[in-house]
């Protein structure tokens, strides 16, 4: 599979979208792994957290948009945590939830009506707080 | 009388020439007050260009030369010299920078530009209008010098000096020369065996009629200055007698201390009475009162000697009385032309790693400690044993840039060697255990030199050394095994690796206690405590105080190749100096109007490079002119205005901002 990058994907407004909102230079990294050697979350990502760095460094903007690491991602920061170059991947991770949700509008969110008052009972506040900000309807 | 001044001004091809206008600028510093000749040139610094300069200042009988050209440091002392070579005072030329601070930035405004040239020549003019005549210092020469260091880089540094036939004093910290190297097995990329190699050469410094050795020595005070150093030497007692010691070891069987064995990275444990290392110079037990019973809540052995008490199990057993516990610390002096600080590092503590449990795994080890492991004269005689069991361990995992290349938690910089001795360590293990397998963590390889591109890869061929791109997170212990928790980032896998033994390559940092040494050696250091160089490319080895030369890795981390060359070139550097008589050294210096100091003595914290004293008598501060740069802080500090700098004083200087700025009043 060959991959043609431009200079306009690798310095597009995507990519400078997810740098704005996330507040990171995702250039600060250097790949070394480290923060998808210890995420506890990788079992159920497509991508390592490595590799959504990398391919925003390369501007692929595709591959990043569908991916679904970004919605595994727990925000746990143990990335951030042992990032030698101090890169703060959950940032970056909410930064592309973000942006997904602004694509989709405010129809394409969970609606809180939907869920049985027994469920809304037993769930705890905060995920029902996170569910807004990362879940989109199936 | 005023002078007659010429100005000659440099096109420097099209770079002055492209954006001044230097027919104008001619026309224009002919007009000023003073010149009596003026031209343009297009490359002044030619030969033919220097001749212009040589005839006309002979023709006209110059007695002042501005060359507006480039930046003085490019070609001052090319014209100076040429002066000079006619019987102009080289002090009465000045260079005019018209290019780095004119013509380059100042592109696109031609007539501008031109004005802007034009006012620095006058200003410059100004300068030279009330410059000096001057001759250069006289400084005297001891030809003597200081090591301070006796590891790789101070013998080699040491033997090249002495063999040279001058006398050279070894400081060493340790009770033994030979440093990091002698913990270190076999060498990259040729298996040379180092033990050997070291040993030759720690032999060669001891037979030396030249060098003479300090160990168990610090540096307590330097006084003094390029060519007239003073070194004060404080050396700890030794305890005992090397004349009388016959290295029977008696005494190492009946101390009743165990600690952990420094020199063995804590593999071996260690009396407080002990020999240092396994190199034959290091057969006489050395005793470390840090340890030592007899010593216990003494800070001072002086306050202590002869206690009576107190443990005395070595000098009892001992059957020459070789032994004395109430050796008391010594001073000595050596006055010297040149130092070399060759002061070494230390490995990053593993402490500061605790995800990869560090001091707290057995089997977690640094890199000095696989050394160790392997050296045929260390605690496992050279095989390769678990520390927690002393089993052979069968899957090792080395792991790479331990604190380096890490600017948020650790160190930013590369340690430059580990790449390589990983390689090393990891195809000595694989050739001594077969059935072994060797991860190794790695984010980039870094294999510049020559054959060490062929070492790697040959232990990835050859000996089947698993390389994994990508920073460990963590290491655990779990089910007897050590788990490696890293990544793949080439084959994009979270992976775990069950392994025996970890070493990790931890970063290399300057030996401890440089940050006071640097402030007594009044050598400046980096951010990370990195002894400086002035610069980088051309003056690799000098130390920002003159006389004072750095080798090895208290300069920045390096190999042993990187160091010997290092050290060789101090040494040659300190010939180069030692071939002249005396020293000669720059009059643009500060100077005192003695009627005018009060003797206050703000210039002598002021001044960064010791140069400003007190005279006790006159009660006025003297300027030593061997030690002053001319730097001119102590001008800018004095609230009397009692300091100048020669041919740069405040007079000068406001004249010239005047003609720079606009014909502001001059004083």
């Amino acid at each position: 599979m060959k991959t043609v990058i431009s200079r306009s994907q690798v310095k597009g407004d995507f990519v400078s979208k997810v740098a704005e909102i996330s507040g990171e230079n995702f250039f600060n990294c250097y790949q070394c792994g480290n923060c998808s050697a210890g995420c506890p979350s990788v079992d159920e990502m497509d991508l390592l957290p490595s590799q959504v760095v990398r391919y925003l460094q390369l501007g692929l903007e595709d591959e990043v948009k569908n991916c679904k690491s970004m919605w595994v991602c727990a925000a746990c920061m143990m990335c951030h945590a042992r990032c030698p170059k101090g890169v703060d991947i959950s940032k970056i991770m909410e930064a592309l939830r973000v942006l997904r949700l602004r694509e989709v509008g405010a129809e394409g969110h969970i609606d809180v009506t939907d869920f049985s008052d027994d469920y809304l009972a037993r769930a705890p506040q905060i995920a029902m707080i996170s569910g807004y900000r990362k879940f989109l309807p199936l | 009388m005023e002078k007659k001044l010429g100005v000659f001004v440099c096109w420097c091809g099209s770079n002055i020439a492209g954006s001044i206008d230097v027919d104008l600028a001619v026309a224009e510093a002919a007009k000023l007050d003073g010149v009596v000749h003026a031209e343009n040139y297009m490359y002044m610094c030619s030969d033919p260009g220097q001749q212009l300069v040589k005839d006309t200042i002979s023709e006209k009988g110059l007695d002042g030369v501005v060359v507006a050209c480039c930046s003085p440091r490019m070609h001052e002392n090319t014209f100076r010299k040429a002066a000079g070579a006619v019987g102009l005072n080289s002090y009465l030329l000045e260079i005019a920078n018209i290019r780095e601070q004119c013509s380059w930035v100042h592109q696109n405004n031609k007539p501008l530009a031109t004005a802007k040239a034009v006012s620095i020549i006058e200003g410059t003019l100004d300068k030279v209008k009330e410059n000096l005549p001057l001759e250069t210092i006289t400084i005297d020469l001891t030809k003597r010098v200081c090591v301070v260091g006796g590891g790789i880089a101070g013998i080699m540094s040491a033997l090249d000096l002495a063999n040279a036939d001058y006398d050279v004093a070894i400081i060493e910290r340790e009770p033994a020369i030979g440093g990091h190297m002698a913990q270190i097995s076999q060498t990259f990329p040729y298996f040379h065996n180092i033990l050997e190699l070291l040993q030759k050469k720690i032999d060669e410094v001891k037979a030396h009629p030249r060098i003479k050795l300090y160990l168990n020595s610090e540096v307590e005070v330097l006084d003094g200055y390029v060519g007239n150093f003073n070194v004060t030497i404080k050396t700890r007692p030794a305890f005992v007698d090397p004349a009388k010691c016959t290295a029977c070891g008696k005494c190492l069987e009946v101390c009743p201390v165990s600690v952990a064995d420094e020199f063995n990275r804590g593999l071996s444990q260690r009396g407080a009475i002990f020999r240092y290392n396994q190199t034959e110079g290091a057969r006489i037990p050395v005793l470390e009162q840090r340890d030592c019973l007899h010593f216990v809540d003494v800070e001072d052995v002086e306050m202590d000697a002869g206690a009576g008490e107190k443990c005395t199990a070595c000098v009892d057993v001992c059957p020459e009385n070789a032994i004395d516990l109430g050796t008391i610390r010594t001073f000595n002096e050596e006055f010297v032309g040149a130092i070399v600080m060759a002061t070494g590092y230390d490995l990053y503590s593993p402490a500061k790693m605790p995800e990869y449990g560090a001091g707290k795994l057995p089997d977690v080890i640094d890199a000095l400690a696989f050394e160790r492991l392997l050296d045929p004269t260390g605690p496992t005689k050279g095989q390769v044993l678990r520390p927690s069991d002393g089993q052979v361990p069968k899957k090792v995992v080395f792991i790479q840039c331990v604190g380096s290349r890490d600017p948020e938690r650790h160190k930013a910089y590369c340690s430059r060697a580990c790449c390589m001795y990983t390689a090393k360590q990891a195809r000595l293990y694989r050739q001594q255990v077969e059935d072994g397998t060797a991860f190794i963590s790695y984010m980039d390889i870094r294999s510049d030199s020559r054959d060490f591109e062929e070492f790697v890869q040959q232990g990835m061929e050859e000996e089947n050394l698993v390389y994994i791109r990508g920073r460990v997170a963590k290491v655990i212990q779990e089910d007897g095994f050590l788990r490696v928790f890293t990544t793949d980032t080439l084959s994009s896998r979270q992976l775990e690796i069950e392994a025996d033994l970890v070493v990790l390559a931890m970063a290399m940092e300057p030996k401890a206690g440089i940050r006071d040494l640097a402030k007594k050696m009044n050598v400046t250091i980096d951010g990370d405590a990195f002894l400086s160089e002035t610069h980088i490319k051309l003056y690799p080895v000098e130390s920002s105080t003159k006389g004072v030369y750095l080798a090895g890795c208290g300069q920045s981390p390096k190999d042993i190749t990187d160091t010997v060359s290092q050290a060789l070139a101090t040494a040659g550097k300190i010939q180069t100096m030692f071939s002249n008589e005396t020293l000669i050294a720059d009059p643009l210096i500060a100077e005192v109007k003695n009627d005018v100091c009060s003797g206050c003595g703000i210039c002598i914290d002021i001044c960064p490079y010791g140069a400003r004293l007190m005279n006790d008598f006159t009660r006025i501060t003297d300027v030593n002119q061997a030690v002053c740069q001319g730097c001119g802080a102590c001008i800018a500090a004095c609230p009397n205005k009692a300091c100048e700098l020669i041919n740069s004083t405040s007079r000068q200087f406001i004249r010239m901002i005047g003609d720079f700025a606009g014909k502001a009043e001059a004083v």
